[in-house]
């Protein structure tokens, strides 16, 4: 369709039909094909357009306007402050120790749901039976709603009746108000974080070890690499590299975007130690209603995510030189 | 000694320990689901009594999740839940499909800018518009309805992206058969492309079901009442409202919640996993 079109597009032949009218259309039949064309195709696109523009780039724009003018919710005029809000979000203790614990929490989670993950979708490869049925529990965490999910771990959290606390006092271990500690509201967070991930880490693994071809495997036996160990070694791990790049980020995004069990379980405290960046974005845009700074907490964001994105698409233009 | 064989097969000992490792990792994962169903049939005096057993010397299911059924509006919940994520989906497709089709087979000026702007959108985390969002439902004076609920999602970049690498692979003899036939554009993206390209659709009808039945943050911006509340922000309410301490019917009220998407996942596990990571695994 299109070759044709771009041969005779330029040619100025008379239309076949042109000849029955009083005057010859100037418009070549193929000229008048493409624009009906080009008219459909802006049609068709015409209602995704405009919300790409109203829902995406206005509100995208409008946050950095936000972020550099005092402007208030309510407020009727606005005026350019610069990067005065920039400079009362980074002057926040409240806002650092945010990052800090987003970072800490990220740091966490990664390695904890890129490592179990990997060790999971391992053993489920090494065999034949049961594959669908491991995969299915391992996954279940991440599509169940997290909201209600982190109300069941409360309770498995509690203090006194909780399974957690009961188990480690039966076998002797100090017990903890897991969720009312500050040395370890954050860690328990990023526990549940790691048991919501670790089958989402796990599926991308097992897609990751299909496409291993099996002719490597074949050639690390003759090679005399039969024990599994060493196969692991040399085969496996080597070509698992870009997909695990890959699932790093993708989790590290995930871990990023971590608020359902921030606000179910801890509203940020005891103190600050849960504060992480998305409910700090929530709390002081929606509970604080501090436009100006809810908004420079959004750019922050916008900028990680962003960055860590752009990263994982270089990754995946390597991975696509690697096959 | 080796734990494969040249055929692949594990050896039995090493199989056995596949299995050993396997379950008790399952086993731990289940736990949460397990203790959260155990705690939905049991009376507050067991509940508080702490005990490791499953089962219940009492069973108390049928109170507590009459309960969670009655007491917090957890029906209604789940309707707007389920009004919510069809009117996303069909807005979504609704939107989506043509825009993807006139990227994917036809050629006009501007199709790479198009294109350029889904990866930006695709590009562009969700909560970091909230806000600009909140104004606008603010504006238009749609908050605390079904609509502010819908509106952020109504075009999904991701949704363009997916559909357009599906409709890309549909030879294009078909597309020139049906104009010769008579089949104007708009016809063709929906009695040619979308039944062609069925397993995308189904793929992100799952994704989006999910994600939207899952969300908790828009939801808490965009509604205040009680009766247009999604299940994930309702349960929150529950909870809140009864102070944490009536374990049962907010154990039972959560199980609730998370039993649709558990038994569409096992009934479907392949078309969830598929949906769920295609967007990460396709490129």
């Amino acid at each position: 369709m299109s070759e044709p079109r771009a041969l005779c597009g330029s040619s100025d032949q008379p239309s076949a039909t042109g000849g029955v009218r009083t005057f010859r259309s100037p418009v070549s039949p193929a000229r008048r094909r493409a624009f009906t064309e080009t008219l459909a195709a802006w049609a068709l696109a015409g209602p995704a357009v405009f919300f790409l523009f109203v829902l995406f780039f206005m509100p995208v724009i409008g946050v950095f306007v936000i972020a550099l003018t005092d402007w208030q919710f309510g407020a009727r005029s606005l005026s350019f402050v610069g990067l005065a809000n920039f400079r009362e979000v980074f002057a926040d203790v409240g806002f650092r120790a945010s990052v800090v614990n987003t970072v800490v929490y990220v740091l966490i989670v990664v390695p904890g749901t890129v490592v179990f993950g990997l060790l999971i979708a391992l053993l489920i490869e090494s065999g034949k039976s049961c594959r669908s049925f491991y995969r299915a529990i391992h996954f279940l965490p991440f599509m169940a709603t997290l909201t209600a999910m982190a109300i069941a771990w409360e309770a498995l959290l509690h203090p006194t009746i909780g399974l957690v606390n009961q188990t480690l006092a039966a076998i002797g271990l100090p017990t903890a108000n897991w969720l009312r500690d500050e040395n370890t509201a954050l860690p328990v967070l990023a526990v549940i974080g790691i048991w919501q991930n670790l089958g989402y880490a796990m599926v991308l693994f097992l897609a990751g070890l299909k496409s291993i071809p099996q002719d490597l495997y074949d050639a690390a036996d003759v090679d005399g690499a039969d024990l599994w160990l060493d196969r692991l070694r040399t085969v496996t791990l080597p070509m698992l590299g870009p997909v695990s790049m890959f699932v790093v980020i993708v989790v590290a995004l995930r871990a990023f975007e971590c608020f359902d069990t921030v606000k179910v379980l801890t509203q940020g405290g005891p103190g600050h130690a849960t504060d992480v960046l998305l409910y700090t974005l929530y709390r002081e845009s929606f509970e604080y209603l501090r436009t100006g700074y809810g908004a420079a907490v959004a750019v922050v964001f916008l900028v990680i995510v962003v960055t860590l994105t752009l990263v994982q698409t270089r990754v995946m233009d390597r991975k696509v030189h690697y096959q | 000694m080796s734990l494969t064989t040249s055929a692949n097969r594990l050896s039995p000992p090493a199989a056995i320990l596949r299995h050993a490792v396997l379950l008790v990792a399952g086993a731990l994962i289940l736990v949460p689901f397990v203790w959260m169903v155990s705690l939905s049939i049991k009376p507050p005096g067991e509940i508080f009594r702490a005990s490791f057993s499953f089962w219940p010397a009492q069973f108390y299911g049928v109170e507590n999740y009459t309960k969670a059924l009655t007491q917090a509006p957890l029906p209604r919940y789940m309707g707007n839940g389920l009004i919510v994520c069809a009117l996303i989906l069909a807005l979504q497709v609704l939107v989506c499909a043509p825009c993807a089709y006139a990227l994917a087979k036809l050629r006009f000026p501007g199709r790479d800018l198009l294109f350029g702007m889904v990866l930006i959108g695709l590009l562009l985390p969700h909560q970091v518009l909230s806000l600009p969002l909140f104004i606008l439902g603010y504006q238009l004076g749609i908050l605390n309805t079904y609509a502010a609920l819908v509106f952020p999602y109504v075009v999904s970049p991701f949704g363009i992206f997916l559909f357009r690498q599906f409709f890309k692979t549909v030879p294009d003899d078909l597309v020139h058969a049906a104009r010769l036939d008579g089949l104007s554009e708009i016809a063709i993206v929906w009695k040619i492309m979308v039944p062609m390209a069925l397993p995308a659709v189904i793929a992100f009808s799952i994704f989006s079901v999910v994600s939207h039945w899952n969300d908790l943050f828009w939801p808490l911006i965009a509604v205040r009442d009680q009766s247009l509340m999604p299940p994930p922000l309702g349960i929150m309410a529950f909870k809140n409202e009864e102070a944490g301490n009536d374990y049962g019917p907010l154990m039972a009220a959560s199980t609730l919640v998370v039993l649709p998407l558990v038994i569409a996942f096992l009934a479907a596990q392949k078309w969830f996993v598929e949906g769920i990571t295609g967007g990460a695994v396709k490129q």
